[in-house]
């Protein structure tokens, strides 16, 4: 009886999982092999059609200019994110304790701000008519931004996303790195700085070096948050105007609840999560190998 | 020296003024009358403060209501992933058994779930069982949610909390449950505390699911998705949509204060240890 105890406590766990989780993602994959209309959906019994809702998504033009605009979005939002955030970091490091101590409770704040608060704040800080940034813009001598509509416009959007994304995302990276930043010795850089190393070199060969495992895993949680991102998305711009904010996640949900081709919509799903784990695994080894080296070397 | 820092101090003061200024400026707007909200040039300082966007948010058609159904599917998913985790939690960290260590893996595979790719086949999932339109479901798809992390966390708080506590209080003749409630779990109380605030904060933010799933009955709806229509309910009444999303931040805003004052020590202590 006693060695039943242990999974008596896990079972609740183990089948909120498998019927929450496990069940969804298999019932995903499933519905991507039938086909799954309209008509499925209230009357049940789908047939299996094999590889053809594949053989759509994957033959259409525009789903593959979809998986670029969403490789190009994570590239854009991750590297931005990551420079920001180094900066500021290191930024943090420098500052006296007051002002320090100010920065971070502003990151926080910003860290605090619910996703559907934030889209809806930027919305109207970048409202046509009566929007700060655009009054802004025009006092300081752009006039051509007096009344700038920025959500008719694919390539505004997109960067206003961009902008809302990276603004929410920095303080979580910026803190945490921070809080690395604080572990590295002191000496380490005295005696870098005395060899006569600039503030560049001293962060390649002494910062970076240290902090890489860090670095890494903040980059891989930034990639995986920022290439499922939906919620901000759907909320500002529905994946328009004209598609031009479409990625994946929001791609899939348009295909299966507007178009009520839910076959299609599961299949671009199952695809998103493989493009998701190769990238991820890829990832991984590449630092795992890293890490070998690096212990190695060490040895010697 | 003094000038030396001068570009530092900019930098710092601009982040400042980028992570600080869109809060402020929701909040300031909240506070405007609508006449300096449309006035050509803006003011940044509440000159004339008003409620009366906060009357107007208050007084739409089923605010209480919304809050009501977020309090509701947050707070049953917290608690329902708080006992459920601390169960899964007690056993990882306190009892040898074969798939332990299997089982934790699947923890942290589950913390990285991708939640938005399974949107449309929990679509149709609640839709054969019934439970399309009905809070319940969102209660069930936050509790899983949260709970990878909130037994991750729980775990590290249990490792913490030296296992000669209750073996001493076992000795003393007390079982294994007492122990557990009499020594353990004050102990486990801060843990507890920051891990469903957490929970609640993830659970409260939610918008994809709840956009997904309750569509037909409007009532069922929960704040994010109806903050998010906000041009419906207000028009271009941006200092009522304004008070609308001060009124939605200011619980998570309220946790944060707590947590940072309260728990994080305690917190962080917990989660290293794990």
């Amino acid at each position: 009886m006693a060695g039943l105890w242990p999974y008596l406590l896990v079972a609740p766990t183990v089948l909120g999982a498998a019927y929450l989780l496990l069940y969804p993602l298999l019932r995903s994959v499933v519905i991507s092999f039938q086909h799954f209309r309209t008509g499925e959906l209230i009357r049940g019994g789908a047939a299996f059609v094999g590889l053809e809702n594949y053989q759509e998504v994957l033959g259409s033009d525009e789903f593959w200019s979809v998986v670029w605009r969403t490789l190009l979005w994570t590239a854009v939002n991750v590297a931005a994110i990551m420079v920001i955030s180094t900066l500021v970091a290191l930024m943090i490091a420098r500052l006296r304790k007051r002002l320090r101590l100010a920065v971070m409770s502003g990151l926080v704040l910003t860290w605090a701000t619910p996703v559907l608060a934030a889209t809806t704040i930027f919305q109207w800080l970048f409202q046509s008519r009566l929007g700060v940034v655009n009054w802004l813009l025009a006092t300081l001598g752009l006039e051509s931004f007096r009344g700038y509509p920025w959500f008719a416009d694919g390539t505004s959007t997109f960067v206003i996303l961009v902008v809302v994304v990276v603004w929410q995302s920095v303080p979580f990276a910026a803190l945490t790195l921070y809080a690395g930043l604080t572990t590295i010795p002191a000496e380490l850089y005295e005696s870098a700085r005395i060899d006569g190393a600039t503030g560049w070199q001293i962060f390649r060969n002494v910062t970076f070096p240290i902090l890489r495992p860090l670095f890494g895993l903040i980059t891989s949680l930034e990639v995986i948050w920022v290439f499922k991102c939906f919620a901000q998305i759907w909320a500002i711009s529905r994946g328009g105007p004209d598609g031009a904010t479409t990625t994946l996640p929001v791609y899939a949900y348009q295909i299966a609840q507007s178009l009520h081709k839910y076959d299609l919509g599961a299949a671009i799903s199952t695809l998103t999560v493989l493009i998701l784990v190769a990238a991820l695994i890829t990832h991984l080894r590449r630092m795992l190998r890293h890490e070998g080296d690096h212990t190695k070397g060490d040895q010697l | 020296m003094r000038l030396r820092r001068l570009p530092l101090t900019l930098a710092a003061l601009s982040v400042l003024i980028v992570s600080v200024f869109p809060v402020y400026w929701m909040v300031l707007t909240a506070f405007k009358p609508t006449k300096d909200i449309q006035a050509d040039t803006p003011t940044f300082w509440p000159a004339n403060p008003t409620l009366e966007h906060f009357a107007t948010a208050v007084n739409a058609d089923g605010f209480g209501l919304f809050w009501r159904n977020s309090l509701l599917v947050t707070v049953s998913a917290v608690l329902a992933a708080l006992v459920v985790a601390l169960l899964a939690a007690f056993a990882v960290a306190r009892m040898r058994w074969r798939g332990r260590r299997g089982f934790i893996l699947m923890v942290f595979i589950a913390q990285m779930a991708p939640w938005e790719a399974l949107l449309i086949s929990m679509f149709i999932i609640a839709r054969d069982t019934g439970m399309l339109d009905k809070l319940s479901m969102l209660s069930l798809i936050y509790f899983m949610t949260t709970l990878p992390f909130t037994i991750v966390t729980l775990r590290g708080f249990l490792a913490a909390i030296p296992p000669e506590l209750e073996e001493a209080a076992q000795m003393d003749g007390a079982s294994r449950l007492v122990a557990f409630r009499r020594v353990v779990f004050p102990l486990l109380a801060p843990g507890l505390m920051s891990t469903s605030l957490f929970g609640f904060i993830t659970a409260w933010n939610e918008f994809a699911f709840a956009n997904a799933l309750i569509i037909k009955n409007q009532d069922d709806r929960t704040l994010p998705v109806w903050l998010s229509s906000f041009s419906n309910i207000f028009g271009t009444d941006w200092g009522a949509t304004m008070a609308a999303a001060t009124l939605f931040m200011l619980p998570v805003l309220l946790i944060f204060l707590l947590l940072q004052r309260r728990v994080t020590s305690g917190f962080t202590a917990g989660a290293i240890k794990g």
